[in-house]
C-alpha cells in the first residue's frame, strides 16, 4: 500500500521508512519544515533544521523513495508554538510534542498524505497500534520500555490511529541503530534529539521573551504561609518541582510547589510539599472514542519520564477526569499530560489542571 | 518514463555541450592567463566561447564578461552600476516587483546600503507598462532594472521602450535576460539596453556559468577584488570548462532558435488548450499574447499547487510552482502576487515550462493524468485549511 513516512532526519523515522520500503510498500517520504529557514531565525532550536531536512533527503535517496519537504510553518506556529508560549505565561508547563503529534503529524501531514492517495502515515515512534476484530484501534506502549513514546500519542483519535503506522513499536533503540548501520543509512550514528526541539539550549524563558517582549513581569516568590522569600521576573521561568534558578537562601532546599499566574506569584516549599494524591485533567481524549465506565483501576503517567503509578480514574463527562493515586506523586505539573494505562494499553489522557 | 516540464528552472545539458566540456577538462587544463602553450590553448577556448555568446545576443565579444551565473551577473550589473553612478550623485535604483530574487534582493541590499529604491507594481497581464516606469523616473535615478522575460509566467517585456524612458532621464538600463536567451531572439543593441545578464543552464549549458553583457562605454565598478581577468570586471581564474560549455550551448541555441520556438509554441498551445478544455476552473496567468513559446502558468481553483506538484511527480511528471529558488516555501509566488492575483489563486498555480526533449506524447500524457489528479485533490480539499 501507499504509505507516507514522516521523516525528521533522525535515525528512528529513517529506519521506519526503510523498513516499510523493504516490506514492499510504496513509501513517500515527507518532511515538515516547521519554521522559516530562510531568515535563520535564532528563536528556534534544532527541530527539523535545514540540516535535518537535508539528512531526511539523503536517507530517502539512500533507500530509494521519493521525498518532499512540506511547509507547515503556519500550522506549527498556530497550533504548537503559540500554545506553548501561552501555557508558560499562564504558569503551566506545556507538552508541545504531544500537540505536534495530534495537530501536525497526524492531522496536517495526514491530510497531505490523503491528497497523495496514501493510506497511512508512518512515524518513528516507539508505540504500537493494534486493530481489534471489531475494527477498533488500540494504542499500546512500545515494547522497549526505555524508549516507549505512547505518552506523547494519547491525544490521537480513532481516525488518526486507523491510519497511523509505527514500524518501530516492537523494536528497541539499539536494534534500530543496528538496522540503520546494516543499511548504511547516513544518519545511523546521529545522536538522539532531546528536550523540546524548537527551543535552543533548553532556554524556554529566553524563547518566550523573544516572542513576547513584554512577558517580563516582576513578581513575588512566597512560602507556603505566604511569606515573601524572594522575587522573580515572570512565572514562565518556572515549572513545578524546579529547584535551580530560584536564587533563594534558605536552610533547606526549596522547590517550586505552585505557580499562580493570576497573582503573578511563585510558591516554594520543601520537597515534601510536592507530593499530591490527586489530579484533575481536562481536554481528555479517550482512545476508544468514549469514556470508559468508572471508577476504573488504571496506571497514570504524569510526565514523559515518570513511571505510571496505580490510581483510580473517574471520568467526568466525556472530556474531563479526576485521578486518585494510591500513593502520593511528586510534582504533578499543570500543562503536562496525564495518560491513563491499563497494562500496556493507553485508554486515554488529558491535560493536567 | 519521466517527463520534464520545468525547463525554466533548468535544462538538461546538451550532449554536444557535455562532450565539449569533457574534452576541455581532459585536454586543455591550462590557466588562460598563463603565457605558455597550455595557457594559450585555454585562452583560445575561452575566446571562442566569448564570441559564440556574443553572437547569440548581437554583441561584440569584448563586451561579454563571464560570471558564475545569472545571479552574479545581476549583482555585478546592479552593484557595479550603482557604485559607478553614486559618484555623480545619482542614488536611486528602480526595478519591478516581479523580478527574480537575484535582482530584488540585490536592490533590497542596496537599499540597506543607503540607496533609494523604487519597486514598480504590475497588473494581471504580467507586462510592465512603460507609463509606470515613466511616472516613476526621477532625476536621481542611477539604474533601472527590468527583466526581459519573466521566469514564472513567460511574459515578454517592452524592453526597448523601457530602456528609452530610462535613458531620457540619464539612467543606466539593465535587463535580466536569463529567461529570454535561447527562447526568443535577443539583440542587445536593438533592445537599447546597457547591461544584460545571461545564464548557461537555462539554454542547455552547464550550471555555474553566466555572463554580463556590458555595453562599451558604460561605467561599471567591479564588485569582487582580485586579479585582472575579464578586463578587470570580474577577477578570478575563469571557469574554462563551464564557459566552453556555455559557448557551445549558445551556438546551438542560435542555430535552433527559430525552429524550436515554433515547435514549442505549438506544444505549449496543445498543453494549454488541452488543460483548459479538460480541467474545469483552470485559468492561464499572464497575458497570453506576449509570452515566450515554452511557458504556461495555469491556476486550478481550489487545488493546493504544492500537493498537485507532488502528485504529478509521483506520476513521473515534473512541474513547478513558481521559481525553483523559492521552493519549499508556501508563500504565494511573489510574481503572481505582484500581478495582483489573490493569494488563493496564486497558491493554486502551476508552471509548465517546455523544452527540447518534450514531445506531443509528453503533453498528451499530462492531459491524461492531470484531470484525475486535480479532481482527487478537489474532492479532498478541506474547507478550513
Amino acid at each position: 500500500m501507499r504509505i507516507v513516512a514522516a521523516m525528521s532526519g533522525g535515525v528512528d523515522s529513517s529506519v521506519a521508512a526503510a523498513l516499510l520500503a523493504e516490506a514492499g510498500h510504496e513509501v513517500i517520504g515527507l518532511s515538515m519544515q516547521l519554521y522559516d529557514q530562510r531568515e535563520g531565525r535564532a528563536s528556534f532550536g534544532s527541530c527539523c533544521t535545514l540540516d535535518d531536512l537535508h539528512d531526511a533527503r539523503r536517507v530517502a535517496a539512500a533507500i530509494g523513495i521519493p521525498h518532499y519537504i512540506l511547509n507547515l510553518e503556519r500550522q506549527f506556529e498556530e497550533r504548537v508554538v503559540d500554545n506553548f508560549v501561552r501555557e508558560y505565561l499562564r504558569g503551566r508547563t506545556p507538552l508541545p510534542c504531544a500537540r505536534c503529534n495530534s495537530e501536525l503529524k497526524f492531522d496536517a501531514l495526514m491530510e497531505r498524505a490523503r491528497r497523495l492517495g496514501a493510506d497511512g502515515v508512518a512515524t518513528g515512534h516507539y508505540a504500537r497500534v493494534e486493530r481489534t476484530e471489531e475494527g477498533r484501534c488500540v494504542l499500546r506502549r512500545g515494547l522497549d520500555a526505555a524508549k516507549d513514546q505512547s505518552y506523547f500519542l494519547f491525544s490521537l483519535t480513532q481516525d488518526q490511529l486507523a491510519r497511523a503506522v509505527f514500524p518501530l513499536g516492537s523494536l528497541s533503540k539499539p536494534q534500530v541503530r543496528a538496522l540503520a548501520r546494516e543499511r548504511n543509512l547516513p544518519v545511523a550514528e546521529k545522536r538522539d534529539s532531546r528536550e523540546i526541539c524548537f527551543v535552543s539550549n533548553d532556554d524556554y524563558a529566553g524563547f518566550i521573551a523573544r516572542r513576547v517582549p513584554d512577558s517580563r513581569r516582576a513578581g513575588l516568590i512566597v512560602d507556603a504561609e505566604g511569606r515573601v522569600v524572594g522575587r522573580h521576573e515572570g512565572v514562565h521561568h518556572f515549572t513545578i518541582g524546579q529547584r535551580k534558578g530560584l536564587h533563594l537562601s534558605a536552610g533547606i532546599p526549596l522547590y517550586v510547589t505552585a505557580i499562580n499566574a493570576d497573582s503573578n506569584t511563585v510558591v516554594v516549599g520543601p520537597r515534601e510539599h510536592l507530593a499530591r494524591r490527586n489530579l484533575a485533567a481536562s481536554g481528555v481524549n479517550w482512545i476508544s472514542g468514549s469514556a470508559p465506565p468508572s471508577p476504573l483501576r488504571v496506571a497514570v503517567q504524569i510526565r514523559s519520564r515518570h513511571v505510571a503509578a496505580p490510581a483510580v480514574l473517574h471520568a467526568q463527562g466525556n472530556d474531563r477526569a479526576t485521578v486518585e493515586f494510591g500513593a502520593p506523586q511528586s510534582a504533578i505539573t499543570p500543562g503536562q499530560a496525564a495518560v491513563f494505562y491499563v497494562d500496556d494499553e493507553v485508554i486515554g489522557g488529558g491535560w493536567i489542571d | 518514463m519521466r517527463i520534464y516540464f520545468d525547463h525554466n528552472a533548468t535544462t538538461p545539458v546538451d550532449p554536444e555541450v557535455a562532450d565539449a566540456m569533457f574534452a576541455i577538462c581532459r585536454d586543455a587544463f591550462g590557466n588562460p592567463s598563463s603565457v605558455h602553450h597550455h595557457g594559450q590553448r585555454a585562452k583560445a577556448a575561452l575566446d571562442g566561447a566569448r564570441a559564440a555568446v556574443a553572437d547569440l545576443i548581437g554583441a561584440e565579444a569584448s563586451e561579454v564578461v563571464f560570471t558564475s551565473g545569472g545571479t552574479e551577473a545581476d549583482n555585478l550589473a546592479l552593484r557595479g552600476a550603482a557604485a559607478a553612478a553614486a559618484e555623480t550623485g545619482r542614488r536611486r535604483i528602480v526595478t519591478a516587483a516581479f523580478e527574480h530574487e537575484a535582482v530584488l534582493n540585490t536592490v533590497k541590499a542596496l537599499g540597506r546600503a543607503g540607496y533609494a529604491t523604487t519597486v514598480l507594481p504590475l497588473d494581471a497581464s504580467g507586462v510592465l507598462s512603460p507609463e509606470r516606469l515613466h511616472d516613476a523616473m526621477t532625476a536621481d535615478t542611477a539604474v533601472v532594472s527590468v527583466m526581459h522575460v519573466n521566469n514564472e509566467v513567460g511574459t515578454i517585456q517592452p524592453i526597448a521602450e523601457l530602456a528609452a524612458i530610462a535613458h531620457e532621464r540619464g539612467a543606466v538600463f539593465h535587463t535580466d535576460a536569463v529567461q529570454s536567451a535561447g527562447k526568443i531572439r535577443v539583440d542587445v543593441r536593438a533592445l537599447g539596453v546597457d547591461l544584460a545578464s545571461f545564464s548557461a543552464h537555462k539554454l542547455y549549458g552547464p550550471k555555474g556559468v553566466g555572463a554580463l553583457w556590458i555595453r562599451r562605454g558604460v561605467r561599471l565598478a567591479a564588485v569582487l577584488t582580485g586579479g585582472r581577468q575579464e578586463r578587470n570586471r570580474r577577477p578570478g581564474t575563469e571557469n574554462v570548462p563551464g564557459i566552453v560549455g556555455f559557448g557551445v550551448a549558445a551556438r546551438l541555441a542560435a542555430s535552433r532558435l527559430e525552429k524550436e520556438s515554433s515547435r514549442l509554441a505549438a506544444l505549449r498551445d496543445r498543453l494549454e488548450e488541452g488543460v483548459l478544455a479538460r480541467v474545469a476552473r483552470s485559468e492561464v496567468n499572464g497575458a497570453r499574447a506576449s509570452r515566450v513559446a515554452n511557458t504556461a502558468n495555469i491556476s486550478f481553483a481550489h487545488v493546493e499547487a504544492e500537493s498537485l506538484l507532488i502528485a504529478l511527480d509521483l506520476e513521473g511528471i515534473a512541474v513547478s510552482t513558481g521559481s525553483a529558488c523559492s521552493s519549499g516555501t508556501l508563500e504565494p509566488s511573489h510574481v503572481l502576487k505582484a500581478m495582483g492575483l489573490p493569494s488563493d489563486r496564486a497558491q493554486a498555480s502551476i508552471r509548465f515550462s517546455l523544452g527540447m526533449a518534450n514531445t506531443e506524447q509528453d503533453v498528451d500524457r499530462l492531459l491524461e493524468v492531470l484531470p484525475g489528479v486535480v479532481e482527487r485533490l478537489r474532492n479532498l480539499a478541506p474547507a478550513s485549511r
